[in-house]
């Protein structure tokens, strides 16, 4: 095994054994960066002078633990100091926060080290990563199709080796779907687990911070780094976090597993459906009760979420004015003609297209009838979920309706590109934690299997996770991505 | 619900967003569709039914007043795109 193709924890066991140093493993991800990001295209900035000055830094002190000495990648929506953080928008193109959020600060603090900024759908809107402004990232099994999105670059980058670990988002499935099309696990908190200070907004009630990695361990780890209460963001929650290292005991003896008969459909490829089957079967005979139910109100979610997420962005996207920071038009005469050539200027089609419908759907006159009307579903949806969980401690689905999809194929057509969520966007809804782990693939592709939680039980999550992956070796597989 | 030329041009006025005639064309024909998917909200009852905006309880957050070590005003002016004496510089307002 190279460096790189390592996990964190195995990754520690070599330094705290003085194996390796914090500046060969930086070396050997900067290599296998150099050898496929030209085809992969994972990485907007990539920051190597300072990730070996710091890696020499940290061997100097020779304190490891944790994620100290390890590389990461940042999806680009997470403001770091002094690094351009472009959300992969033109209109932030040359912008260069002057702090770090809180999630990226918490990992640095722990000495991890920074390798880069990964791509995404620009402003975390997309499903593809085609929406980036710059360039779309490939998906490493089969680089004619796409890695998922919005968080695409994170996935792809962990599933290329390129990197250990990184963080994403998810709004409505920008981690989970991304960590399903590329075979990695991506975890998606409870909202208000993680701060979400210094993360670009898009939908501020949906929108939550996670981790994408190459194993449930390090996946359980990273969890630890980031959550908690944080003074700057007031919707993070002041619950004590949980040791989760505790659940990685591979029991699930005894867990009521549900499987909604909504996530089953027809509309599901059913390639997917057998293969989440067999993964429940799996869990049956590790000891868990698995059983049908119904989460009846499932189609609505979708259209609900796009009036309640675009509502939000129309609101959270003011703020590019193009007056403080980002790009500006200088032709204008007046200051609403900069505005809007600005915000035309700097906006790619799909945000323009969701401030659009947002704003329709907040303007007098249809706001009842879109924004609130949606915000009532919203209660329905999240309903039904707790009439689950009074009887159930996780619920179990595919991730996505299919199997990655070509590049180019779906990007003419917002509403099939939307379609692409409709497994993930209850669970943003209701505010849940969810996760995606590889559990098979169909014609050489990753299939991801969702795991969804109640409030705060990423601890549930992380232990039927782990159970499941000491029983296969799906996580183990890497895309066989022939080095020049 | 299909969106006229006209209620894009005014929707894209609220949202400053100055749009070309292409894209008012094919906005209006994008945004009708997807607001004729959105119309299938409406098989659903929802009478009575509370409108959740937040997941969590929401509530106000106090601090006690203090000053703090901020970010450095020559680094945050350096990211604007135009500058003046110390202060953010647009075209004429009035």
């Amino acid at each position: 095994m190279e460096l790189y193709q390592l996990t964190i924890h195995e990754l520690q066991d070599l330094l705290s054994r003085k194996e390796t140093s914090a500046l060969e493993i930086t070396q050997a991800i900067f290599a296998r960066i150099t050898a496929v990001d030209d085809r992969v295209r994972a990485f907007i900035t990539l920051t190597e002078e300072e990730a070996l000055a710091k890696a020499r830094e940290i061997d100097q002190q020779g304190q490891y633990g944790r994620i100290a000495g390890i590389p990461l990648g940042l999806k680009d929506i997470f403001c770091t100091r002094g690094v351009k953080t472009t959300c992969a928008s033109r209109i932030l193109g040359n912008f260069i926060p002057t702090y770090d959020s809180t999630a990226a600060g918490r990992l640095f603090a722990e000495h991890g080290i920074l390798a880069g900024k990964l791509n995404m759908d620009e402003f975390a809107m997309g499903s593809s990563t085609e929406q980036s402004a710059f360039f779309p990232t490939c998906n490493p099994w089969d680089l004619t199709r796409v890695p998922g999105g919005s968080s695409g670059g994170s996935a792809a980058a962990v599933a290329a080796d390129e990197i250990p670990f990184a963080l994403g988002t998810d709004t409505g499935g920008s981690i989970r779907q991304p960590a399903s099309f590329c075979g990695v696990v991506g975890l998606k908190p409870t909202y208000g687990r993680v701060s979400r200070w210094g993360v670009v907004a898009y939908a501020s009630s949906l929108d939550q911070v996670g981790t994408f990695a190459k194993d449930v361990k390090d996946c359980a780890l990273i969890m630890q780094i980031i959550s908690g209460k944080d003074p700057l963001d007031s919707t993070s929650v002041d619950l004590p976090v949980p040791d989760y290292q505790t659940s990685l005991d591979g029991d699930v003896k005894g867990m009521k597993i549900a499987y909604p008969r909504e996530y089953f459909q027809p509309g599901i490829d059913p390639n997917i459906q057998e293969i989440i089957k067999k993964a429940l079967l799996k869990y049956e005979e590790m000891g868990a009760i698995v059983e049908e139910v119904s989460l009846p109100h499932s189609e609505y979610a979708l259209p609900a979420y796009y009036l309640v997420a675009t509502a939000e962005a129309s609101a959270n996207l003011a703020r590019y004015d193009g007056v403080r920071y980002g790009l500006r038009d200088y032709e204008a005469a007046n200051v609403i003609d900069m505005f809007s050539r600005s915000r035309a200027e700097g906006f790619g089609a799909e945000v323009k297209r969701r401030i659009m419908l947002g704003s329709y759907a907040l303007s007098s006159g249809y706001y009842d009838a879109y924004y609130l009307k949606a915000l009532k579903v919203r209660r329905l949806i999240a309903d039904d979920f707790s009439r689950v969980f009074a009887d159930f401690d996780l619920i179990v689905s595919p991730t996505t309706p299919t199997v990655a999809f070509k590049l180019g194929e779906q990007i003419g057509d917002p509403l099939t590109l939307y379609m692409n969520d409709i497994l993930t966007v209850p669970v943003n809804m209701a505010g849940l934690p969810a996760m995606s782990i590889p559990c098979g693939f169909h014609e050489g592709l990753p299939i991801g299997m969702q795991l969804i939680g109640p409030a705060f039980a990423e601890s549930t999550l992380i232990k039927a996770a782990f159970a499941y992956e000491q029983n296969t070796d799906f996580h183990r597989l890497r895309p066989a991505l022939e080095v020049k | 619900m299909a969106l006229t030329i006209k209620e894009v041009e005014y929707v894209a006025q609220l949202a400053r967003l100055q749009l070309n005639e292409t894209e008012k064309q094919s906005f209006a024909e994008q945004l009708s569709s997807i607001l004729q998917y959105v119309e299938k909200l409406n098989e659903l009852s929802t009478e009575g039914v509370e409108p959740l905006a937040h997941i969590l309880p929401v509530y106000n957050v106090f601090r006690v007043d203090e000053s703090k070590p901020g970010t450095l005003r020559e680094e945050i002016l350096a990211n604007a795109p135009l500058v003046e004496e110390g202060q953010y510089k647009v075209p004429k307002i009035m």
